[in-house]
Formats: structure tokens, C-alpha cells, sequence
């Protein structure tokens, strides 16, 4: 059991880690502000998500041996994810709210439109 | 009144959870925060259906699995855009409508739209959300039509 949750708490792990790298290639590679945003939004979502599920496993494991009081970890980890999803969200809509009032124009690559 | 004692005992839950230390006087110390904050809350009249929305906070919470699912097809498709060499984006700007009628509802909408990558809501205008996609792939109109009914769903219950 030990095994399992140890194994599951890395492959959740390495998960989030391989999101943040893309993610923040995305934001190194993508052309302007609002675009680059959508790469951000990759780390905040899935890259600290899986991180944060392998810390949960960690703590389950914990929790099952000989940390008992380690459930508040637990809790306050799927707290931690849960304001990350309400915050996330918004941070990423002012920016690119304050993009628009600032005047940046969405960069495009079709001719013609927008 | 019952909303009162839904937002205290919340509350209390809460404040359970994060102290983790159960003597009687600690835990006396978290009754009467709670009672505390209760009671400012009900004096600012901030205990209403806008301020404490029981109802709806239950059925957000049986309404995340379904993003998180959204959520993660979204970040494996960005993924593979960024990680192409090629680069194939075709950024746009968009409007949907959403069928929302509450501001709860809209900003639920509005969230969940941000929070999946690939598309950002940059305003909401009455139900007109303004939308930046990433590439025209991520308008499947389907995937967003389900997105806004399930947000009403929501709100409605």
C-alpha cells in the first residue's frame, strides 16, 4: 500500500512538473500578452493540480503510518486547490482586461479580420 | 436565521480543519470567533442568498469533476499546441452567449471559461461573454454549449 501511494504521489508529481515546463515554454514561445496567458493558465491549473495530488498522496501515506494527525495537511492541501481555482481564473481575466484597456491588439495570424 | 447557522457552522468546519488542535480552550476560542464573525456578517446584512449561497456552493462542489475532466482534455491539447515546432496557433477573439441570468452564475461561467486553457474570458457584457481562444480548435461549440448548461444548471438547481 505503502508502494502504491509512493509510486502514485511521484507519477503525480513529475505530471505537474512536466505541465509547469510546458507551460512556461509556452510562455516563452507564444507571440503576445493574451496568448501567452493561456500557456500561464496551464501551470495554475494542471501543473500545481498534480503537484498538489502528489502531496495529498504523501500525506495519505503519512497519515496511514505514523503521522495520524497529518489529515489536516490533507484538507488544508485540497484548501490550498481549491483557492487556486477561484484566483487563478481572475488574476488571468485583469490581465488581459488591462491588456485590452491599455490598447494591445491581440496579435492574429489571419490576414483580413481582427 | 437558518442561513446564519449554515454560514456558522461552515464556518466552524473550517476553522476545525485548519486548527487541528483540540483542547477545550482552543476550541472555545473557535466557537466564539465563529459566533464573532456570524454576527458581524448578519449586522453588515451580508447573510443573504447573494453572501451565503448554501444551495448553490453544494452543487458547485458536484459541478468541479466535470471541469477538472474539461480542465485536463484542455491543458493536453494546449500542450501539444506549444510543444508542436510548428507553432499552430490561430488566435481570435469571440463571442458567446451564455444563458446565465444570475451575476453568480455568469461569473461561474465566466470562471469556468478562463479556467480551461485555451480560451479567456476578457469581458462579459450582460450574457455576451467576450472570449480570446487560442486556436480555433477550442471553440467546439459542443464542449462550450455543455459548459453553459451545466453552469445554469447551477445557479438553478
Amino acid at each position: 500500500m505503502e508502494m502504491v501511494l509512493e509510486v502514485l504521489s511521484w507519477i503525480s508529481i513529475c505530471g505537474g512538473l512536466f505541465f509547469m515546463l510546458v507551460g512556461t515554454i509556452g510562455i516563452l514561445r507564444l507571440p503576445d500578452v493574451y496568448t501567452r496567458l493561456h500557456a500561464a493558465g496551464m501551470t495554475d491549473t494542471m501543473g500545481a493540480g498534480f503537484l498538489i495530488l502528489g502531496l495529498c498522496f504523501q500525506a495519505i501515506s503519512g497519515m496511514m503510518h505514523d503521522h495520524p494527525s497529518w489529515w489536516t495537511v490533507l484538507v488544508r492541501l485540497v484548501l490550498i486547490y481549491a483557492f487556486l481555482l477561484f484566483t487563478s481564473p481572475i488574476a488571468t481575466h485583469a490581465l488581459a482586461r488591462a491588456g485590452l484597456a491599455g490598447g494591445v491588439e491581440p496579435w492574429t495570424n489571419e490576414r483580413g479580420e481582427g | 436565521m437558518l442561513r446564519a447557522i449554515g454560514l456558522g457552522l461552515a464556518l466552524f468546519v473550517f476553522w476545525l480543519a485548519l486548527s487541528g488542535h483540540y483542547t477545550p480552550l482552543l476550541l472555545s476560542f473557535g466557537v466564539l470567533s465563529t459566533a464573532l464573525v456570524v454576527f458581524i456578517s448578519v449586522r453588515m446584512g451580508v447573510v443573504d442568498g447573494d453572501g451565503v449561497p448554501l444551495p448553490i456552493a453544494v452543487r458547485t462542489v458536484l459541478y468541479l469533476p466535470w471541469l477538472m475532466k474539461e480542465v485536463f482534455v484542455a491543458n493536453v491539447v494546449v500542450a501539444k499546441l506549444v510543444l508542436d515546432p510548428k507553432l499552430p496557433i490561430s488566435p481570435r477573439m469571440v463571442v458567446f452567449r451564455g444563458s446565465q441570468d444570475t451575476d453568480l452564475g455568469r461569473a461561474l461561467y465566466a470562471n469556468s471559461i478562463t479556467l480551461t486553457p485555451g480560451t479567456i474570458t476578457t469581458g462579459v457584457r450582460g450574457q455576451e461573454f467576450e472570449i480570446h481562444a487560442l486556436s480555433a480548435a477550442d471553440l467546439e461549440t459542443d464542449e462550450q454549449s455543455q459548459m453553459d448548461r451545466r453552469c445554469s444548471r447551477v445557479e438553478r438547481g
